[in-house]
């Protein structure tokens, strides 16, 4: 039979079979389209991180104090080694060729108060440059003066959310409050900006480096940010830090060094891993649909025992037979996939214009990898059943005997 | 045109072995008119099967047109199948789903015949069985004896230069019987070969060659 032909033959059985032919296509459908909703949501999260990490600038690198070596566990967050990394630390590595700006920080959370409220929140102690090398732009006011890193001078920047909950609508610039012990004049306000790193940014106070080395009372950083410059090999910057760091503490280089790039590729690595592995839990749905398909088509063959037999009276060779009860799934298989990828880039499209802020998108093999699965769920779910058919003893099969 | 040599055919039925044909020779000539009578179980059925390549023998030859047919592929049997041999049954087997046209125009399908041939084929055969206006209806809406002749149409689309049925009135009353069975006679006068497999007497008589089969053998054979 022409291929034509089959399919228009196919086309006249499905339609039919309205109700049968519904539900299968509803059942790949589904499948198809929870792939690339499923694999849309692992893509999105990817981006996402991505997209953190690239509006920081990929020419961050990140040092803590403190290094584990034999453990192999985390690096620690919160400095457990005997020598602290100090502010002259982190100007020697300013000053290394190869570093365009660095931002020391102190941490540690201080309550802050004006007037009758009160919140405690992380306080970073920094310095001008910290506003550049976090990508952070204000909304109002300006930053830590140029001296911050020398001088402790009374002033801060607050979060946008912390200056809305402790001023409300009113304007913070100039007004003094109270952190920890001592008094702040507000200089600057954030702008509004998400999470970045899991540090909340809205809910923050920032303070020049030597009032915060007065406010906790410690030598101590708590991390060194340093931007490289773009042309440098960053395995080289490293090296160097390594150097500094043991020339000035004793032989020991105990300091873990993050970098951005081996952040995100990390991060990458890991999404994309789990978006396959959520894009195989996904086609498990659409081997569902297969079995279904299989189901339904022994079904078909059994009713149309006597069809069969015709087709085969008729010049049909088994082969023929067979083609035609494949052609049938794959037809099936292939209108579902269509509607499948049409309903799932729905879904996502909309759940993009409800939450603009999460870059949702299926990645470019997922509707290859549903087609295929599809197809071939039905291509291998159709065999047992075309095989039977062909196989029919089409004599027997038109007299409504059984086999 | 059909030559049977010591033909053979076992069937398993409920595990035991059932001998629906014995040894069977039997030649047919092109254009000859034959009827096939004989209990249920006598082999006839399977007889029909094996003329009509639905069914291969166990043992023996069977020679169409002087063409060994044992050993063809599936494929190729089809092919003579499509080529030679039009089939006509007691229940009729038309696709419900498909119109009077379209259940005619499967054989060429089969065959791969243009839409242009086809189309004049069909529109032939249906003139030839008097259904012409029925062409578009389904056979839900036609009475026994038209569904009869759709089926009748369908074997003969093809020109194949023989036509088996199998008790082809056994669904019909009297009149539509008798029609159907003048139409079948009227392609046997142009000269295809009728090959009729019944039990109603008054439809053997009318043969010209009478065949009748016991327990797989046949028993008797008769030419007016």
């Amino acid at each position: 039979m022409k291929l034509v032909d089959q399919l228009h033959f196919n086309l006249q059985l499905l339609r039919r079979h309205r109700l049968r032919t519904g539900l299968l296509l509803l059942s790949i459908t589904v499948g198809v389209a929870s792939v690339i909703m499923l694999t849309s949501l692992g893509e999105g999260a990817r981006r996402y991180v991505e997209q953190e990490f690239s509006s920081l600038g990929n020419q961050l690198l990140i040092v803590l104090p403190g290094r584990t070596e034999t453990t192999g566990g985390a690096p620690p967050i919160y400095g457990t080694t005997p020598r602290d990394l100090t502010i002259a630390d982190a100007e020697a590595l300013g000053q290394l060729p190869g570093i365009s700006r660095f931002a020391p920080i102190i941490a540690g959370t201080g309550r802050v108060s004006y007037r009758s409220f009160a919140r405690d929140v992380i306080t970073i102690g920094t310095n001008a440059d910290f506003f550049p090398v976090r990508r952070l732009s204000l909304s109002l006011g300006q930053g830590l003066p140029a001296d911050a890193a020398s001088l402790a001078a009374p002033v801060c920047v607050l979060g946008a959310r912390l200056k809305r909950e402790l001023f409300g609508n009113a304007n913070p610039i100039n007004q003094w409050l109270r952190i920890g012990d001592y008094r702040y004049r507000v200089v600057g306000v954030l702008a509004e900006r998400g999470e970045s790193l899991g540090l909340d940014m809205r809910d923050m106070a920032i303070i020049p480096l030597r009032s915060a080395e007065a406010l906790f009372n410690s030598p101590g950083l708590f991390r060194v940010l340093l931007e490289m410059k773009p042309q440098v090999s960053q395995e080289l910057i490293k090296d160097r830090v390594r150097q500094t760091i043991r020339r000035r503490h004793e032989g020991e280089d105990d300091v873990t060094l993050i970098s951005q790039d081996s952040v995100l590729s990390a991060f990458n690595e890991i999404l994309t891993t789990l978006t396959a592995a959520v894009a195989a839990i996904a086609s498990i749905s659409l081997i569902v649909a297969g079995v279904l398909i299989m189901n339904i088509s022994l079904i078909s063959v059994s009713q149309r025992r006597a069809e069969i037999g015709l087709l085969k009276a008729l010049g049909a060779s088994g082969a023929a037979v067979r083609q035609l009860f494949i052609g049938e799934a794959l037809m099936l298989a292939a209108v579902g996939t269509l509607i499948g990828i049409a309903v799932g880039e729905a879904v996502v499209a909309l759940a993009l214009r409800l939450f603009p802020d999460f870059p949702l998108a299926a990645p470019w093999w997922a509707e290859l990898a549903a087609a295929l699965i599809a197809i071939g769920c039905g291509l291998l779910f159709s065999w047992y059943p075309a095989n039977k058919a062909a196989g029919l003893d089409p004599v027997r099969a038109m007299r409504g005997e059984p086999r | 045109m059909i030559e049977l040599q010591q033909l053979d055919k076992t069937y398993l039925l409920g595990g035991k072995p059932l001998h629906a044909l014995d040894q069977v020779d039997l030649s047919i000539e092109a254009g000859e008119y034959i009827a096939i009578t004989g209990p249920s179980g006598s082999g006839k059925s399977t007889l029909l099967n094996m003329v009509g390549l639905l069914d291969r023998p166990d043992q023996g030859r069977y020679l169409l047109n002087g063409q060994a047919t044992e050993q063809l592929t599936e494929e190729q049997r089809a092919a003579l199948r499509r080529a030679h041999i039009g089939f006509i049954f007691q229940a009729f087997h038309l696709i419900p789903r498909l119109s009077c046209y379209e259940n005619i125009e499967l054989p060429l399908l089969l065959a791969e015949r243009s839409r242009a041939e086809r189309r004049q084929r069909v529109d032939r055969v249906l003139a030839q069985v008097g259904l012409a206006k029925q062409a578009g209806q389904r056979p839900n809406q036609l009475s026994g004896g038209q569904m009869q002749r759709v089926a009748i149409a369908r074997a003969i689309v093809l020109q194949p230069a023989l036509l088996l049925a199998d008790e082809p009135t056994g669904n019909l009353d009297q009149k539509s019987g008798r029609e159907v069975i003048e139409l079948l006679e009227a392609l046997n006068r142009d000269g295809m070969t009728l090959l009729l497999v019944t039990h109603d007497p008054t439809l053997s008589d009318r043969a010209r060659r009478r065949l009748q089969m016991v327990d797989g053998r046949i028993v008797s054979d008769t030419t007016l």
